[in-house]
């Protein structure tokens, strides 16, 4: 349709591919984002991306990609679109090298693989340590053509703050803030995407970046659409615990020879090694973040006495070490002093990412016709744990599937947001300007960086590694006082220029919004699936719970439903990593 | 150990105001940077005379030191907040100084240390810095790069945008429109890439417009204050001379 535009909400690598995918179909696009994109969470991917490539005579093939991926995330993800995903991945890589990214390689000048997690074939491109910020940069550098093209016009600065939905319940585009002069501002468009990346800033303390609050799900939550299967969050094995964040080790450390040890009777124990004897160090993320857990908070046997284990890659040569591993020694070495080269590093599991999110259907739109949601903010690749370097592939998978969709979905309106959506583009402005208001003149007693910083202690305690029903249920009574607290919050910025804590204030709500989904799903589900683990139902039990957990926005929280899962193509089965996987 | 850090911070309300210094002490802790400082004072911002006052604002995002955001003069240095570690200045400068901190002073400030670095991805657009591919879409493999290539010029593709390099470049100021050393390397990058390589021209030429590589004095400064290392100063220096191979051959043909 001429004159159609789409605006994109976030600029990680979901909303980029997503508006390389639009451009190419001559329809305009408007790229919202916080930060200039390039800047985006995206940047700190580290390890790499799948593909079943197939260059290491291993008899790798897209299938076994498709099997790892639902095995690795307990059978809980619809399988059809993985399997797309799966088959998508290589073409996806060859592209993106085209465009520039410079991976490591062979000798021959293939691109190099290493392994992953979950695995037995080496299927993950890299380059370097920093695969994200290289992948990134990449789609940066072809949306900045496009925009030089007139194809795309950023905004960077603004955020998104509220869809515009008509009367008709159609999404017509969003209202956004721009966080310098604070301009509340109407974008009408005939497809909304949201591609905002993940909510580790819930947890407080997460290997997320400082952006990733998850607010924009949450308030698409809150419009309407479902959120779903919330209570899968990853807690990554290996990261350097912090007072600001918890900085993350890659599984590419272990995927290159890195071993996890601590002292047992005072000699060395591999324990991963010993109790899952088919993938060692290599398990998935799960079940790798249970045994630390187990031999330091159960067993006690953790360094000096503290929660934290080795990850050790002193028996690695320097420089094979410098060639793959170079971005991470960095980090290491520059947050915390010793070289890893030469000292294994301490780590410890910490919350990671969300395979949960917006529901959406196979062409990644929402229940709300033309609200779309793509990346690591929807729910669709990942079941109940998702594999190591398979998030960067579904974040620029999911770009490529969004982006036709929404020209598809723009194709079949007869009318267009220009002459539908200004009424309520209006409204939503008026009503943002008021609620806008509203938080300049709070004038409580609570300090939201301190009820923010309670409520990430509350998660991390209750909503974590192993989960109880008594402690989530506990949890979200905690959940429902911080709403009450929120009200009374103290404004302590009272400059009305670039003034953070305004638009920090309506993250903490829509935090802790989001919060409640994932106390209350994972209380719902009595079984142990992927990352969600229950001493008191420790199996996995599919007759009851292979289902997506369904939650819709309640004034007094949410209501739950399930979802069938597409188990299509494989057959569910045991999932067990001491074994080898028969296919 | 010091009982705790004391920090001057030069602040400005809005991008026309004028800027003002105030000086914060806050508790010290191990291990913590500059980030989780302002943190600290964001929560309580309270002036060393005990006066409350509004939080200071800055930008960050990454806090590991991949995404540019955090880059502020700290000590007069143009350095990442989140890298830097309160512990390794004290042991620079002991304890008892102020850390000081001030906004990038080659960029517009917004508020207070926050700045706008959007003339750094404008410079990107002048030198293209994008490869200009067909489309999006698969048809296969077909790419070689040899691990060399890759290895020389892996670490241009690691530059941040951070702006340290413009901050510490005589030549970044006011008067000249010098694009600045980053987006000089990023076309050693992108010329670099098989098919990159096709369009060496167009940013060959764009290197010899106004405010391009013949504006830089040689005077060092950026290769020392990258975050990254990137050897700025070599890529410079190679690409002045395809730059000067370029010009001549454009003469001889034009001839
Ligand atoms: C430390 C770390 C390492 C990782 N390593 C790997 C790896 O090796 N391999 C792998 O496959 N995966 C990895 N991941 C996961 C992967 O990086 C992410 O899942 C993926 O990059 C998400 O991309 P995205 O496009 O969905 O979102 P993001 O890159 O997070 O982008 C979100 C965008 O939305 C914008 N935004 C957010 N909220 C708003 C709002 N309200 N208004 C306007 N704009 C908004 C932001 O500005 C940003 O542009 C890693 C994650 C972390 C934390």
């Amino acid at each position: 349709m001429k004159n159609a535009k789409v605006i994109i909400v976030g600029g990680g690598l979901a909303g980029l591919m997503a508006a390389m995918k639009i451009a190419e179909k001559q329809v305009k696009v408007d790229l919202i984002s916080l930060v200039p994109v390039k800047r985006s969470h995206s940047v700190c991917a580290q390890g790499g991306i799948n593909a079943a490539l197939n260059t290491k005579g291993e008899d790798d093939s897209t299938w076994q990609h498709f099997d790892d991926t639902i095995y690795g995330g307990d059978f809980l993800a619809n399988q059809s679109p993985v399997k797309n995903m799966c088959e998508a991945a290589p073409g996806i890589i060859y592209a993106m090298e085209r465009m520039g990214v410079m991976f490591n390689r062979t000798p021959e000048g293939l691109m190099d693989l290493r392994l992953f997690g979950g695995v037995k074939k080496r299927r993950t491109a890299f380059a370097g340590a920093t695969t994200g910020q290289q992948l990134l940069y990449t789609c940066d550098e072809q949306v900045r053509r496009l925009e030089d093209l007139d194809f795309v016009k950023k905004y960077e600065g603004w955020e998104f703050i509220e869809a515009i939905i008509d009367e008709a319940g159609i999404c017509r585009g969003c209202i956004a803030q721009n966080l310098a002069s604070m301009e509340i501002k109407e974008f009408l468009g005939d497809a909304l995407i949201i591609a905002t990346g993940g909510a580790g800033m819930v947890y407080g303390k997460s290997t997320n970046s400082t952006i990733n609050t998850g607010s924009a799900a949450s308030i698409v939550y809150q419009q309407g659409a479902y959120y779903a299967n919330a209570e899968f969050v990853q807690i990554h094995p290996t990261s350097m615990l912090g007072d600001d964040k918890n900085r993350l080790m890659s599984e590419s450390a272990r995927g290159d020879g890195g071993r996890i040890w601590t002292y047992k009777n005072g000699k060395p124990w591999y324990f991963l090694e010993e109790m899952y004897p088919a993938y060692g160090n290599l398990v998935p993320r799960d079940i790798a973040s249970r045994a630390i857990y187990q031999v330091c908070v159960e067993m006690g046997l953790g360094i000096d006495g503290k929660n934290q284990v080795y990850l050790d890659l002193t028996h690695l040569p320097e420089e094979y070490l410098n060639k793959r591993l170079g971005g991470i020694i960095d980090i290491y070495q520059n947050f915390y002093g010793d070289n890893p080269k030469k000292v294994p590093m301490k780590i410890f599991p910490a919350i990671h990412y969300f395979m949960g999110g917006i529901h959406v259907n196979s062409n990644h739109m929402t229940c709300i016709p033309g609200l779309f949601a793509a990346g690591e903010c929807d729910y669709m690749y990942h079941g109940a744990n998702r594999l190591g370097a398979n998030s960067l592939l579904s974040a620029l998978y999911s770009g490529t599937v969004v982006g036709p969709a929404a020209v598809n979905y723009i194709n079949s309106l007869d009318s267009l947001a220009a002459e539908k959506g200004q009424k309520s583009g209006a409204q939503g402005v008026k009503h943002q300007q008021e609620i806008h208001n509203k938080i300049t003149k709070m004038h409580g007693t609570e300090n939201p960086y301190a009820l923010h910083a309670e409520m990430g202690e509350e998660m991390t305690q209750n909503v974590f590694i192993v989960r109880h029903n008594k402690n989530l249920a506990e949890n979200d009574q905690k959940l429902q006082e911080y709403l009450k607290r929120w009200e009374n919050i103290n404004m302590l910025d009272n400059n009305s220029y670039s003034n953070q804590t305004i638009m920090y204030v309506r993250q903490l709500k829509n935090m802790m919004e989001l919060a409640r989904v994932i106390t209350l799903g994972a209380l719902r589900r009595n079984e142990s699936r992927g990352s969600h683990y229950k001493p008191e139902f420790p199996e996995r039990d599919d007759e009851n719970f292979l289902k997506t957990t369904l939650a819709a926005w309640r004034p007094n929280g949410p209501q739950f439903s399930w979802e069938d899962v597409d188990t299509s193509i494989i057959k569910p089965r045991k999932r067990q990593y001491s074994k080898p996987k028969e296919v | 150990m010091p009982a705790y850090i004391h920090l001057k911070i030069k602040r400005q309300n809005e991008p026309n105001a004028k800027p003002y210094w105030q000086e914060f002490k806050i508790p010290y802790n191990p291990n913590m940077n500059v980030v989780s400082a302002l943190m600290v004072i964001r929560q309580n911002p309270v002036e060393i005379s005990g006066k409350v006052v509004d939080p200071v604002v800055w930008e960050c995002n990454c806090l590991e030191e991949v995404c540019g955001a955090c880059t502020m003069l700290i000590n007069g240095m143009p350095r990442q907040a989140c890298s830097a570690l309160i512990d390794n200045i004290f042991k620079e400068k002991g304890s008892e100084k102020p850390i000081i901190l001030e906004p990038l002073s080659k960029f517009p400030t917004i508020r207070d240390l926050m700045v706008d670095r959007k003339v750094m991805f404008d410079n990107l657009k002048k030198v293209k810095a994008w490869i200009p591919v067909d489309g999006t879409w698969d048809y296969g493999s077909g790419l070689r790069i040899s691990e060399e290539t890759q290895q020389l010029v892996y670490p241009i593709s690691r530059c941040m945008t951070c702006g340290a390099c413009m901050e510490a470049c005589p030549n970044v100021n006011k008067k000249s429109k010098f694009i600045g050393p980053s987006s000089i390397a990023q076309v050693r990058l992108l010329n670099a890439h098989p098919i990159g390589a096709m369009h060496k021209k167009m940013r060959l030429k764009a290197l010899i417009q106004k405010g391009g590589i013949h504006e830089c004095g040689n005077a060092q400064n950026c290769k020392r204050v990258c975050p990254k290392n990137i050897n700025l100063t070599r890529h410079i220096a190679y690409m002045n001379r395809e730059v000067n191979s370029y010009a001549l051959r454009q003469f001889l043909e034009e001839d």
